[in-house]
């Protein structure tokens, strides 16, 4: 009797004539994710792959299939010979009254794939069910809501599992292009990059920092969440970009209430050089709207104006709690929430501009001369790899 | 390098680092050993506890090593209630405590404990009126540090004990001492503390270890249970290298005055220059003998003490901000909160703590970075 992992995908299931295509690809998220654990083998079966380990990686495995997209759920099962004497003999194991020794429902769910196996998923049902109540006393059935549902999949071998872990569903990350996260070390960033990565985005990350005027634990702190991040997005880049002398160039000539939105759009003309570099065709950012004086409708009307890719906000509609409830799904919050100035709060204006006029943005930016530190800024960023 | 950090921990004494060194390689052994390796561990520690009861004048019998200030508070605090709590249940503290005393007083306060907190004024000292008044005979814990940590303010415990006794034959006076030994003459028998907290690492000693003195008779119970080390008090393998190093530093202090008058004098001079070179500057701190002499804090107008406190480490100069991050107000000081300092002053306010290693030419660099600093960084804030 042997242990596996029972991997099952859902909505590229439902692909057409790409869903190889998909499919592989999944296979190969798969493959990376679990790429240090031992006696690693992959098995593309129908609609399911099967993954097989030494037997002291499998929680390590299910922990990392978890964070998989493009997985709906897994089971950890148990594969024999499509054989019934055999079926039995496991069902003990499992279900037996050495098992379970207090009242606990159950029912048998069969499906049979395979249709050379003589006894019909609803005959299967029946006799294993009634094996199971005579070999213990503290089990009774009950098909709407049992406690225990008992699976056997009859396949090219017979698959037996207790538990269906549900996962994250999603695209499997590389099937919808390339995207720069613009990641700042604040809340929000961190879950726009999860979630853009669920729709299958592989995720570039850029970080801009201010030293001096920042230190090393918010750069630290940066690293950590692409760090947190990676275990989702897969293998992921991270761009390390002073944006010192830009700051200092805008904040010195340009009208104070608008140095938010100019650093911002300067954000966002680096980040979409470093997408042509990466071959990305969109930019991700955190923005939720209203949240703060950069995000109003106005104010991303005048960032948006920097660039011409398209900039994807998935959180646009959210509110800060759910949010943050995400974040503390993924485990970016606590990182997240370490108090460290970074180049956003440095200098913050007294009274940001919170509906600016694009002429007038336009007419302030133009008093710095930024192009060539621009240049620099990307010549001289700093890439880490996760 | 200019360490300027000393009030959240100090270098090592070297003399500290020699003693300890031998109890980790040689004398290894278990104090509760039975063989001679356990017998020469014990007598270390008793060493160790003599001098530390010696510097402090009071019985040997009184000290329980412990493994640091937060240790130290948390077992003062909690056994002191544990003994009184039959008799009443208010506790107070005050407003600008140590958040290792502050959060054990506020961890009774949904515990059937009537918890209160005195204020400070505006120059960090404790509203003594407002402690009269919030005594009464249900009190049976009073808990006021010695020595600020952030601004270094001293509170007159032994004005404060006198109140205490004076009200309530069986309230119990706790002080953390953590900022105060060393820096200001600290008596627990004459002062009328009952119970008293300090720490290694603010001493030169190593990090990881502290003492605790309970008033002889007061006979607390214990809140760790297992193997009855320390009288039992405190329990767990005694840490024989931290003891020895506290004791080491501990007798470091016998020139006491001496290293006052040095801590003054680059007080003083931080003071003096500070005043002469830079404008918008703002001192929550002075040079009186009200404030011990370790500490300076101040506050510097439209810069963010973060920002400067990177600016001047890039010039490995290392200092402590009085605030974490400004865009986060609950991370601000509830110390200069307490003092009712505007909320444009938090911001920019830095702690600037002085050792007996530092020299007045580092104070007179320190100050010349500082201005160059906030010359920057005002170049950017002040273009209104």
């Amino acid at each position: 009797m042997e242990k596996v992992i029972l991997v099952r995908y859902g909505e590229i299931a439902l692909k057409g004539l790409n869903k190889s295509y998909f499919v592989d690809l999944l296979l190969r998220n798969i493959k990376a994710a679990l790429k240090n654990l031992s006696g690693l083998k992959l098995e593309k079966i129908q609609g399911r792959f099967i993954v097989r380990l030494a037997p002291e990686e499998y929680d390590k495995a299910v922990a990392a299939l978890q964070k998989v997209f493009g997985i709906v759920s897994i089971s950890k099962a148990y594969v024999i010979e499509n054989d019934f004497e055999e079926m039995k003999k496991l069902s003990l194991e499992l279900m037996g009254d050495q098992v379970i020794t207090e009242k606990t429902t159950f029912k048998v769910r069969s499906k049979r794939a395979n249709k050379a196996f003589p006894i019909k998923s609803m005959d299967l049902n029946n006799k294993m069910g009634g094996y199971l109540l005579e070999n213990n006393t503290n089990l009774s059935v009950d098909v709407k809501k049992p406690q225990i549902m008992f699976h056997i999949e009859v396949r090219e071998k017979t698959y037996i599992y207790t538990d269906i872990i549900s996962c994250l569903g999603g695209l499997p990350v590389g099937c919808s292009g390339k995207g720069v996260l613009m990641l700042s070390g604040g809340i929000d960033s961190p879950v726009a990059g999860y979630m853009m990565a669920k729709r299958g985005v592989e995720i570039v990350g850029v970080h801009f920092h201010s030293y001096p005027y920042t230190s090393d634990r918010a750069r630290e702190k940066v690293i950590e969440l692409a760090r947190i991040m990676s275990s989702y997005t897969g293998p992921m880049k991270l761009y390390v970009v002073s944006f010192t002398d830009i700051q200092q160039e805008q904040l010195l000539k340009c009208n104070e209430k608008y140095t938010t939105l100019l650093m911002r759009r300067g954000m966002m003309k680096i980040a979409e050089r470093i997408a042509y570099m990466e071959g990305a065709m969109s930019l991700v950012s955190g923005e939720s709207l209203g949240q703060v004086a950069s995000q109003t409708m106005e104010s991303i009307n005048a960032t948006n104006n920097a660039v011409e890719l398209p900039v994807f906000r998935p959180l646009i509609g959210m509110d800060k709690n759910e949010i943050i409830d995400i974040a503390q799904k993924i485990e970016t919050f606590e990182t997240s929430i370490l108090p460290f100035e970074d180049c956003c709060t440095v200098f913050v204006p007294k009274h940001p501009e919170t509906r600016p006029k694009l002429e007038k943005v336009l007419e302030e930016e133009a008093k710095a001369d930024v192009g060539e530190l621009i240049e620099e800024a990307i010549k001289n960023a700093e890439i880490l790899r996760f | 390098m200019i360490y300027l950090d000393n009030s959240a921990t100090t270098r090592a004494d070297e003399q500290v680092v020699t003693a300890m060194n031998k109890y980790f390689l040689e004398c290894y052994g278990n104090p509760s050993s039975l063989h001679r390796m356990g017998l020469e561990a014990e007598k270390a520690m008793n060493k160790a506890r003599k001098q530390v009861a010696g510097f402090l004048k009071v019985d040997e019998k009184t000290i329980t090593f412990v493994s640091g200030g937060t240790e130290g508070n948390n077992l003062a605090i909690r056994s002191a209630i544990n003994k009184n709590k039959r008799l009443g249940n208010k506790i107070i503290t005050s407003a600008i405590e140590h958040p290792s005393v502050l959060e054990v007083f506020k961890s009774y306060e949904n515990n059937g404990y009537d918890v209160f907190y005195i204020d400070v004024d505006k120059k960090g000292f404790l509203d003594l009126e407002q402690l009269e008044e919030a005594l009464d005979d249900k009190t049976i814990l009073v808990s006021i540090m010695k020595v600020n940590n952030e601004v270094g303010s001293i509170q007159n415990t032994r004005e404060i004990a006198k109140i205490i006794k004076e009200r309530s034959q069986y309230c119990i006076f706790h002080s953390d001492c953590v900022q105060a030994v060393g820096k200001v003459p600290v008596e627990p028998l004459s002062e009328g503390i009952d119970i008293l907290t300090f720490s290694g690492h603010k001493i030169h000693g190593p990090k990881g270890i502290g003492a605790i003195y309970v008033r002889k008779d007061l006979a607390l119970q214990p809140i760790l249970f297992g193997g009855g080390q320390e009288r039992g008090f405190r329990s767990g393998t005694e840490n024989l290298p931290g003891v020895v190093g506290i004791g080491v530093a501990v007798e470091q202090l016998s020139q006491f005055q001496q290293q006052v008058d040095h801590l003054q004098a680059l007080k003083s001079k931080a003071i003096e220059l500070l005043k002469a070179e830079l404008s918008g500057i703002h001192f929550n701190s002075d040079e009186s003998e009200k404030y011990a002499p370790h500490v300076l804090n101040i506050s510097i107008e439209d810069v963010k003490s973060e920002v400067l406190l990177h600016l001047l480490e890039k010039k490995e100069i290392f200092i402590s901000s009085g605030s974490a991050c400004t865009s986060k107000k609950n991370s601000q000081s509830h110390v200069l909160k307490s003092m009712n300092l505007s909320s444009k002053y938090i911001e920019g306010s830095l702690r600037i703590s002085f050792s007996k290693y530092n020299t007045l030419e580092e104070i007179e660099y320190m100050v010349k970075m500082l201005k160059e600093s906030v010359d920057n960084v005002r170049k950017f804030t002040r273009r209104r």
